[in-house]
C-alpha cells in the first residue's frame, strides 16, 4: 500500500527553485533512503512530508503530497496532528532539559493524556520499542543529559513513537554517533519497520545500503533514481547515481 | 583520481598481467608441442609460479578493496568479477603446465599425423585466440568483444566430442601407440577445458560491464 506519495512537488525558498517535480510513492512500513550530495533537496523534500519547512517564510509548494490518501497541504489540515502522525529524529539528539520519562511523556502531555498510569504504560513500552529501557529502567527520574549521544537519540525516537505515529522522518541521525551507537540506531531502524514506515536521509552511503529498502538519489532538487536499494547499489540505472554512489562526485 | 580508482586501475593491471602470462603459456605449449623444443615446456612449468603468486596478491588486493573501499555498481561488479576471472585464469594455467608435463615425460617430437588427427593445432588456436579477445576484452571493458569467444569455444567442444572415436580409430590401427594416443586425447580435453574456463571469464567482462548474468544461461545474448 501507498503510505506517501508526492505528485509533482516543487518547491523553493523565494526565487530559489529547490525541488523540482518530484514524483515518489513510498510503500507501507518499508525504509527508504533519501541520498544526494549537500544541497541536493533531500532534507528540504523530508521537511516537506510533515511540513516543517512551513517555519520557513519564504518557502513555497507546488504539488500535491498524499499520506494515508490524504492531501496534507489542504488548508485545513490540522499540522499539529500531522506531525503526531509524521515524527520526526533528528541529526544531532536533542532531548529537553527533563528527566528521561518526562521526555517520553511530555509528547502525551501536550496532546492532553492525563491518566498517570496510561503514561506510565506509554513511556515504558516506548522506551522498550527504542530499545532503552533495560539500559535507562532503574533512572527515569535522572536528568535525559546524562545519557550518552546515543542512548540520547534512542531516547528522542522513544519520545516520537509515544505519540503513536505511523511514519518516521529521521534526518541523518546516526551522523553524530559512534559506531557502536550506530549499529544500534541501525538495528532499531530494522525493528521499527515492521510497525512503522521510515525514511532516512543519510550521507553515509553504507548506512542506506544497510537499512533501507528503497532508495531515492536526488541532484540538483531533482529525484534521478528511486528503486531497490540492492539493485541501486549494484546496478544503478542512472550514471548520475552511480557516479555518487562510487564517491565519483558530490 | 580517488584512492578507490587508483586501487580498481592496479588491480586491473595486475589482472591483465596475468591474463598476459596465461596466454603466453598455452602459447608456448603449442610451440612446444608442434616444435619438439621440450625446453619451452619446462619454461611453462616454471612460469606457472608466477601465475600462481600473481593469483593471491590480486585476492589479496581484492579482498583489500572490499573492506577498505567498499565499492558498489560496476565498481563491485569489477572486484567480484576479478575474483572469480584470476580463479579460471589460474586453472587454466594449471591445464598448460600439465600439458607441458606430458610434453617432457613423452621426451620427443610428437608425430604431426597424430596431432592432426586430434586437429589439435586448430583447437589451439581457437584457445589462443580466445584468450587474445579476453585480454583485449578485459583492458577496454568490452562485453560485445568477449562474447565473441563464444564461437571459438564451440569449435573446441566439437573438436573434443569427436575426440574418443578418433583416438578409438588410431588405437585400432596402431595398438601399440595406445599409450600416446589416450595421453593425446588427454591434451584435447585440456584444451576443451581451458576453451570453458575463458567462457567463464567472458561471462565475468560481460557481468562487470553490462551487470547480466550469463552464467548457466543458454541465451549468451
Amino acid at each position: 500500500m501507498k503510505h506517501i506519495e508526492a505528485i509533482d512537488v516543487n518547491a523553493y525558498y523565494g526565487d530559489n527553485h529547490v525541488l523540482k517535480g518530484i514524483n515518489i510513492a513510498i510503500k507501507e512500513n518499508t525504509v527508504t533512503a533519501f541520498i544526494g550530495p549537500s544541497g541536493c533537496g533531500k532534507s528540504t523534500f523530508l521537511r516537506t512530508l510533515n511540513r516543517m519547512n512551513d517555519y520557513i517564510e519564504s518557502f513555497r509548494l507546488e504539488g500535491k503530497i498524499f499520506v494515508e490518501g490524504n492531501d496534507i497541504y489542504k488548508k485545513k489540515v490540522n499540522v499539529e496532528e500531522l506531525r503526531q502522525k509524521i515524527g520526526m529524529v533528528f541529526q544531532k539528539p536533542n532531548p529537553f532539559p527533563k528527566s528521561i520519562f518526562e521526555n517520553v511523556a511530555y509528547g502525551l502531555r501536550i496532546h492532553g493524556e492525563k491518566d498517570k498510569k496510561k503514561i506510565e504504560e506509554i513511556v515504558e513500552q516506548s522506551l522498550v520499542k527504542a530499545a532503552l529501557w533495560n539500559e535507562v529502567k532503574d533512572q527515569l527520574k535522572k536528568s535525559a543529559f546524562g545519557l550518552s549521544g546515543g542512548q540520547q537519540q534512542r531516547l528522542c525516537i522513544a519520545r516520537t513513537l509515544a505519540v503513536e505515529p505511523s511514519i518516521i522522518l529521521m534526518d541523518e541521525p546516526a551522523s553524530a554517533l559512534d559506531p557502536i551507537s550506530t549499529a544500534k540506531i541501525e538495528e532499531l531502524i530494522n525493528e521499527l519497520k515492521q510497525h512503522y514506515t521510515i525514511i532516512i536521509v543519510t550521507h553515509n552511503m553504507q548506512q542506506a545500503s544497510r537499512v533501507s529498502d528503497r532508495t531515492a538519489f536526488f541532484y540538483m532538487g531533482e529525484l534521478i533514481e528511486f528503486g531497490k536499494t540492492a539493485e541501486i547499489f549494484t546496478n544503478p540505472t542512472k550514471k548520475q547515481t552511480e557516479n555518487y554512489i562510487s564517491g565519483r562526485f558530490g | 583520481m580517488s584512492n578507490l580508482e587508483i586501487e580498481l586501475q592496479a588491480l586491473k593491471e595486475n589482472l591483465l598481467e596475468m591474463m598476459g602470462l596465461v596466454s603466453k603459456q598455452v602459447s608456448l605449449c603449442k610451440e612446444a608441442t608442434f616444435s619438439g623444443n621440450l625446453a619451452l615446456a619446462e619454461d611453462v612449468i616454471v612460469n606457472e609460479k608466477r601465475i600462481n603468486n600473481l593469483e593471491l596478491t590480486i585476492d589479496k588486493d581484492c579482498e583489500n578493496i572490499l573492506a577498505l573501499h567498499n565499492p558498489v555498481a560496476t565498481d563491485l561488479r569489477f572486484v567480484l568479477a576479478v575474483l572469480k576471472i584470476t580463479n579460471d585464469l589460474e586453472r587454466i594455467g594449471d591445464n598448460a603446465k600439465n600439458i607441458a608435463v606430458f610434453l617432457t615425460k613423452s621426451g620427443k617430437k610428437l608425430d604431426k599425423a597424430y596431432l592432426d588427427k586430434f586437429s589439435i593445432e586448430k583447437m589451439y588456436e581457437a584457445s589462443i585466440a580466445m584468450l587474445s579477445c579476453l585480454g583485449k576484452a578485459l583492458k577496454d571493458d568490452d562485453a560485445e568483444l568477449a562474447r565473441k569467444t563464444f564461437k571459438d569455444d564451440e569449435i573446441l567442444n566439437k573438436k573434443n566430442k569427436s575426440g574418443p572415436k578418433t583416438a578409438a580409430a588410431l588405437i585400432e590401427a596402431d595398438p601399440k601407440q595406445a599409450k600416446l594416443i589416450v595421453r593425446l586425447l588427454a591434451v584435447v580435453n585440456k584444451l576443451e577445458r581451458i576453451g570453458d574456463l575463458a567462457i567463464n571469464i567472458a561471462e565475468e567482462v560481460v557481468f562487470h560491464v553490462e551487470a547480466k548474468v550469463l552464467k548457466h544461461n543458454k541465451d549468451k545474448s
